[in-house]
């Protein structure tokens, strides 16, 4: 009796919560309140970002209340249908997002792109990294590299999304820039970046391509190697790693996260939120949130993000349209 | 090695992190019990609770949520067939009938023993032989597991009644199908969603366990017009009564061992986890019943009880096996466990124990506390628990309905889920009506998805080629297990005519 008492007291928080963030996202002069929307579920990369930008803006006192919603589905496209379909009460409302809306949106996965949103600013990123197991034969990428052209199908490249999404493209566009034949590019997608760093750790795949973060904590942890990032500049928290550059490869490649608002919303309105997030760099309290999470920051407001999308959406449209993904 | 134990051990009998696991244990068996709510939202919870902890203690608390919430996921299933979390959807197949016997109690007090037993087993093994363990794991290829998901369905027997072989093979076909739904995970490529977006994440298993377990159940019983009936008298002291007899515990014994050494081995591999084990354990326990006792399962077996409760707690121990000698994640709740590690800066892999050992060794030491936290939490409460059975139906039965539907809606935010919940339903009962077993979908679901990835995985590998099969000494043994499963039945009744003849 006292578990169900309880329990139903507990969703009707729920519900109590849900419905002040509703209504909270007419509200807006100046930013008080910023409602995040959250295209995946609790505990994913998305789920992170926003509620790891909301804290550092609420406890710094740049806003008053930050709420959050997760909206899965569709691999994100539920979240940008709700955005557009409720644009004229989401003025208040910011949805995270990254590199998969472009990626998305070439396929065809949703309709929608990030044409039919504002967007604001791209605020963190990563880098792709290329890995190993400390017991691989391959000490530099560059072997890695002539084995590919000498016999394509001799590497076997792990990463922890389907062919054709980002791993599999920064593993193409890697090896396309080395001069080797990217369609012949043997690619096997695992479910989950644990699942493919277990895929090379057991020996049956014998790269992995991942996020440089992920990567970053396996490397400290001396099982594996990481021999090339596509950062275009090295990474100070891994300064011995080179970047593909460096090597020679001419490919760089940054999974940005950013926000975006609702269509229509006004120029002012979303130029305040991009002056609020760059405000929350120089606080104490995001210094906090960016070391505990390992994040590196990119801010890229307004136009300039707008063109940054512009541009990965046409390398990455290419990249994909010559391996066959799209037509 | 000694020298960390006891390090470890001043660490967990500090009295903070003792309170940690008492907390962590309550709240997470507390939220393990509402149906939809299970480990992985429960530890989502608790992460802003721990950034102010030292991580010891941090994880102390969430390994405390997260074994509270595996148990309190049986309670749920066992009382109104509605489980709260994927690893105990299995623990309704004969946990609820016994529940409907009159015997909750006597269900409940099981269950809480089988944790007991399964999660300290596990944490034993964990103990002495995490390091060696993880390279086993490790060594587990692609072929393997699809290897290991087919003597897996060959379990389908186990979960279909008395001359229903047939049936059963067809749900279990069922389930495959259901699980291809949605986009392919090698190639992207959506299938099956007819270009409905909210269909391209597939179809969750908790709405299609709620779907097809809670909800049918309880519309058939309205169907029936059993909520007109009245009420039976319901005698109170036997349905809180935890007794067990000395012949039961003798009969669940040796299930119990068995379960929580081979949950643990499953859990341990990262790509399968609690709820394969479940079921696994569930399978491989019919088998080994003798052909009588076969016939008791579904219908309120004690061993069909606990072994996947035994199983999925040795299993959730088994899980931090790679979680914290390699630091990678087997399921969806060690992955969130892994960022709150190291966002407290603790750094999972080989080194953990050399580096922090006081983490290493006090998580593991806190995991026999928390086991026996649990225990002593919940053997008082389960005669009070258990009478809600006595609630009137008339009552009972929207509350069933109400917290099965927020609590798969919950989990997504997605009004698309309650509709396919609804829809899944509606076929559910029709299928139910002409006898088919629901069980079996389940497995095949929950194996398919599995399966089909490492055998597209495999073939990837191979470049085509089905020789992965048998190249490695590993796929070979389980395959030859798989099929001697499937064989040995059919010999044996030949040999067994043959005699008569």
């Amino acid at each position: 009796m006292l578990s169900k008492f309880i329990a139903r007291n507990k969703v009707t928080l729920l519900a109590a919560a849900l419905a002040s963030t509703l209504s909270m996202g007419s509200a807006n002069a100046a930013v008080d309140d910023i409602h995040f929307l959250i295209p995946g579920g609790a505990g994913g990369g998305w789920d992170g970002t926003a509620r790891g930008v909301g804290e550092a803006l609420t406890k710094s006192g740049l806003i008053d209340t930050a709420s959050f919603e997760n909206l899965s589905g569709g691999g994100g496209g539920k979240a940008i249908a709700n955005l557009i379909e409720k644009a004229d009460q989401s003025h208040g409302t910011l949805m995270v997002n990254s590199t998969p809306i472009v990626i998305s949106s070439l396929s065809k996965v949703f309709p929608q792109s990030f044409r039919d949103l504002t967007p604001i600013a791209a605020v963190i990123g990563d880098y792709g990294a290329f890995v190993v197991p400390t017991s691989s034969k391959y000490q530099t990428f560059n072997q890695v590299v002539s084995d590919f052209n000498a016999n394509p199908r001799s590497v076997s490249i792990a990463g922890g999304s389907a062919r054709g999404s980002m791993d599999h493209l920064v593993a193409a566009m890697a090896f396309k820039a080395a001069g080797g034949d990217a369609r012949r590019l043997k690619y096997v997608a695992y479910d989950a970046g644990g699942t493919a760093m277990a895929g090379i750790l057991s020996g049956e795949a014998q790269l992995l391509s991942t996020g440089f973060s992920e990567a970053v904590v396996l490397a400290n942890a001396g099982e594996v190697r990481i021999l090339a990032i596509t950062g275009d500049e090295r990474s100070s928290t891994a300064p011995d790693v080179p970047t593909l550059k460096e090597l020679g490869y001419d490919a760089s490649f940054v999974n940005w996260r950013g926000f975006f608002g609702a269509p229509g919303l006004s120029d002012e309105a979303a130029n305040e939120y991009a002056d609020l997030l760059s405000k929350m760099y120089d606080t104490t309290e995001w210094q906090v949130v960016r070391d505990r999470n390992g994040w590196s920051e990119i801010y890229k407001p307004r136009a300039d993000f707008v063109a940054f999308l512009e541009n990965q959406e046409a390398v990455i449209g290419d990249l994909m349209r010559e391996l066959g993904f799209l037509k | 090695m000694l020298d960390g134990i006891f390090v470890g051990l001043g660490t967990a009998v500090m009295p903070f992190n003792i309170m940690m696991v008492v907390v962590g244990c309550f709240a997470g068996t507390f939220i393990g019990m509402l149906p939809g709510l299970g480990p992985i939202s429960a530890v989502a919870l608790m992460i802003p609770i721990t950034y102010g902890l030292d991580p010891s203690s941090g994880i102390i608390l969430m390994a405390g949520v997260y074994y509270g919430a595996v148990f309190g996921g049986s309670t749920s299933s066992i009382l109104i067939n509605a489980p709260g979390c994927s690893s105990t959807v299995v623990t309704s197949f004969d946990g609820y009938p016994i529940a409907q016997k009159g015997q909750a109690g006597k269900a409940l007090a099981l269950a809480a023993y089988c944790s007991f037993v399964g999660g300290t087993v596990g944490a034993i093994i964990l103990l002495f032989a995490a390091p060696a363990l993880a390279s086993v794991a490790l060594s587990f290829q692609s072929g393997d597991y699809f290897a290991l998901m087919v003597l897996g369905l060959t379990a389908v027997a186990a979960f279909s009644g008395k001359g229903q072989v047939i049936k059963a093979m067809m749900m279990t076909v069922f389930g495959l199908m259901i699980a291809t739904v949605g986009a392919d995970v090698m190639t992207g490529v959506p299938r099956f969603t007819f270009g409905n977006i909210d269909l391209i994440d597939g179809v969750s298993f908790l709405l299609l366990a709620m779907a097809t377990f809670a909800l049918t159940e309880v519309i058939m019983s309205v169907m029936k017009g059993q909520h007109l009936e009245k009420d039976p008298e319901i005698n109170m002291a036997a349905l809180g009564s935890m007794k067990l007899t000395k012949e039961e515990v003798k009969e669940v014994a040796p299930t119990v061992a068995r379960s929580s050494v081979f949950g643990f081995i499953i859990g341990v591999l990262p790509g399968a986890g609690a709820t394969i084990a479940s079921f696994l354990a569930y399978g491989m326990e019919r088998n080994f019943a003798s052909a009588k006792e076969k016939l008791k399962f579904g219908k309120g077996a004690l061993r069909g009880l606990a072994a996947p409760e035994t199983a999925n707690n040795a299993a959730s121990t088994g899980s931090f096996v790679p979680l914290l000698t390699l630091g990678i994640p087997g399921s969806g709740t060690t992955a969130i466990m892994l960022g709150a590690l190291i966002a407290a800066g603790v750094q999972p892999g080989p080194r953990l124990f050399v580096d922090n050992p006081d983490v290493f060794w006090s998580v593991i030491i806190s995991m026999y506390f928390g086991n026996l936290v649990l225990l002593i939490l919940n053997l008082p409460l389960i005669p009070y628990i258990s009478r809600l059975l006595a609630i009137p139906r008339q009552i009972l039965i929207p509350l069933i309905l109400f917290f099965s539907i927020t609590g798969v809606y919950l989990v997504s935010f997605n009004t698309f889920d309650i509709q396919m919940m609804v829809f899944i339903t509606v076929i559910a009962l029709f299928l139910k009506m002409l006898d088919f077993p629901m069980a079996p979908m389940l497995l095949g679901y929950i194996l398919g998805d599995i399966m089909e990835q490492n055998l597209s995985r495999s073939l990837v590998l191979s470049d085509g080629s089905l020789a992965f099969l048998w190249e490695r000494p590993l796929t070979l043994t389980i395959m030859v297990i798989a099929i001697l499963v499937l064989v040995m039945p059919l010999i044996s009744k030949v040999f067994g005519k043959k005699k008569v003849a």
